[in-house]
């Protein structure tokens, strides 16, 4: 039997809980998944070592309060009609629902470079996010790089961690980095929020224009010990145990593109078209956060809170709908300001792998003109992780636009795809 | 932190690890190595929230899952290259 909710909402983050606590003060039947342990997103993510600031603990405790039903660890497996096939920790189940809300989030933009799949190498959020979860980083040095601010969140997590952040090296160039800085009064709480950040990041030194161009091993090869990076003072060799480098966001699809959602670019991806009310083009499926855009915590609030409104047929106030426009401006200057540079994407060469699942070459690639090519003869995204990160890359790197998926979006237990059979 | 610490199999050797953590946080604190990739080179987790699968163990008998989703629990048993 397919229990049947008023709103389901897929993801547990600024975005979600948002959602489910405006569509549960409607009196809505309301369910939440993710596909994580703890509820809280990226950016609420539970710290073991740490406590959240009063108002993550807030909103999480608000976006899954009795009687909203909570589903930690549970990850769509495949979708239809009005019900999505789940599975949870232990069993696999059919979700019925009359509404659904999308706000399945971001993750990163990892892109090759030499030396990228060494044992120390991890990306920026995701350096952030094993350090949470008790990964060891009590004395290591560690570059940051890449590009946005989550490269500060991240150098300031790390740094709390008992991490000594060496630089924080970011390819925007300092004249638009100003730019941004100069605009930042019109959001007063951004400009407290990177003011914060400064201070807990007091004495790392922060430098623009600068791009990480390889990572190199220690004698015995198997872990690196150094990056090389080129900044407008020239190459430069830095001694270091972790790089932590990541080039920004990009909106999580495959709940979007599973269920049919018309979608619009973003930049060399894709994010859930929406229109104001947060209505993607499919009927009672809504969309919220940053799988609408990269956008932040305050707009993924904002339009989980609309979403959860239009789901359960409320009147959106026009003050909120003015709101969530003023933080997708903020958005759309964050966008501007850390555009990737070109040097960025000319950094991995022919023999710098581009797939690590499947240990596929940039070189291999060459002369397949679309993705399906190239991965029936190179395996290149076949592996694990399905093109998760290689797929995203060489979107970026403008060589193959980023194709669709299929289900089940995540390997699934075959007892769970049995269950795809019956639909209650 | 309230210094809690379950006790896992990793490898087929007992451990004490801090409570809360992650597994993939767990084999990097007791320093085994992660996975080794097709051509044989060492991996480590990269994307720290599901979306890579270099951190992939072995858990309970359960071959492939990403370690970075899982927190540790008390008894599990886990092999790394899984
Ligand atoms: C690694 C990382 C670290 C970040 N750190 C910061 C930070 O420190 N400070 C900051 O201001 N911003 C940070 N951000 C930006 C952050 O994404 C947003 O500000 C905010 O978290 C967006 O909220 P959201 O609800 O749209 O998405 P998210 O917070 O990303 O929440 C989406 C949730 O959906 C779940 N999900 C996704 N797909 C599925 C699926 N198919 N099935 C089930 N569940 C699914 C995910 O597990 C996740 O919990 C970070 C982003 C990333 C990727
Ligand atoms: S570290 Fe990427 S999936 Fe676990």
């Amino acid at each position: 039997m397919a229990e049947r909710y008023d709103v389901l909402v897929a993801g547990a983050g600024p975005a979600g809980l948002a959602a489910a606590q405006a569509a549960a003060a409607q009196g809505a039947r309301v369910a939440v998944l993710d596909a994580q342990p703890r509820a809280g997103g990226q950016v609420w993510r539970h710290d073991i070592r740490h406590a959240p600031s009063s108002r993550a603990a807030r909103s999480i405790r608000a976006g899954l309060e009795r009687p909203i039903a909570w589903m930690p660890g549970t990850s769509v497996v495949a979708a239809e009609g009005d019900a999505l096939l789940v599975q949870t920790p232990n069993a696999a189940q059919w979700l019925r629902y009359r509404s659904l809300v999308i706000a399945t989030g971001a993750r990163e933009l990892l892109l090759p470079f030499p030396g990228w799949t060494l044992p120390g190498a991890v990306g920026a959020g995701g350096a952030q996010a094993l350090a949470k979860q008790g990964w060891p980083l009590a004395g290591k040095r560690v570059v940051v790089a890449g590009s946005g601010p989550l490269l500060l969140a991240a150098g300031a997590t790390l740094r709390k961690h008992g991490a000594i952040v060496l630089a924080i090296c970011e390819q925007a160039e300092a004249a638009a980095l100003r730019g941004f800085a100069a605009g930042l009064w019109r959001w007063p709480g951004k400009l407290l929020q990177a003011a914060q950040l400064r201070l807990q990041l007091a004495g790392v030194p922060y430098r623009a224009g600068t791009v990480v161009r390889r990572a190199l091993p220690g004698p015995n090869g198997d872990a690196l010990r150094a990056v090389e990076i080129e900044s407008p003072r020239g190459p430069e060799k830095l001694a270091c145990d972790r790089l932590a480098v990541g080039y920004g966001l990009l909106p999580n699809m495959e709940l979007a593109h599973l269920l049919g959602c018309a979608t619009r670019s973003h930049g060399a991806h894709a994010a859930v078209q929406v229109d104001a009310r947060q209505r993607t083009s499919l009927d009672r499926v809504y969309a919220a956060g940053e799988a609408c855009g990269i956008g932040g915590v305050d707009c993924a609030r904002l339009e989980g809170s609309i979403a959860g409104l239009a789901a359960t047929d409320t009147e959106v106030p026009v003050n909120l709908l003015r709101q969530r426009d003023h933080a997708r401006a903020f958005a759309a200057s964050v966008q501007r300001t850390f555009d990737l540079r070109p040097p960025v994407r000319a950094l991995a060469d022919a023999d710098t792998l581009v797939c690590r699942c499947e240990d596929v070459t940039l070189g291999m690639l060459a002369g397949h003109a679309d993705f399906r090519g190239a991965k029936l003869a190179t395996r290149c995204g076949m592996g694990a992780c399905q093109g998760r990160i290689c797929g995203a890359a060489l979107a970026e790197l403008g060589r193959f636009p980023q194709a669709g998926c299929r289900p089940p979006l995540f390997p699934a237990r075959l007892s769970t795809l049995a269950h795809s059979e019956s639909n209650a | 932190m309230n210094g809690a610490t379950v006790r896992i199999t990793l490898n087929g050797r007992p451990f004490e690890v801090e409570e809360g953590c992650s597994v993939a946080a767990a084999v990097a604190r007791l320093g085994v190595p992660f996975r080794h990739s097709v051509r044989g080179e060492p991996r480590m987790p990269l994307c720290g929230m599901g979306v890579c699968f270099e951190c992939r163990v072995c858990i309970d008998g359960v071959a492939g899952q990403r370690a970075c989703m899982v927190p540790v629990r008390a008894g599990m048993q886990v092999t790394t290259d899984g």
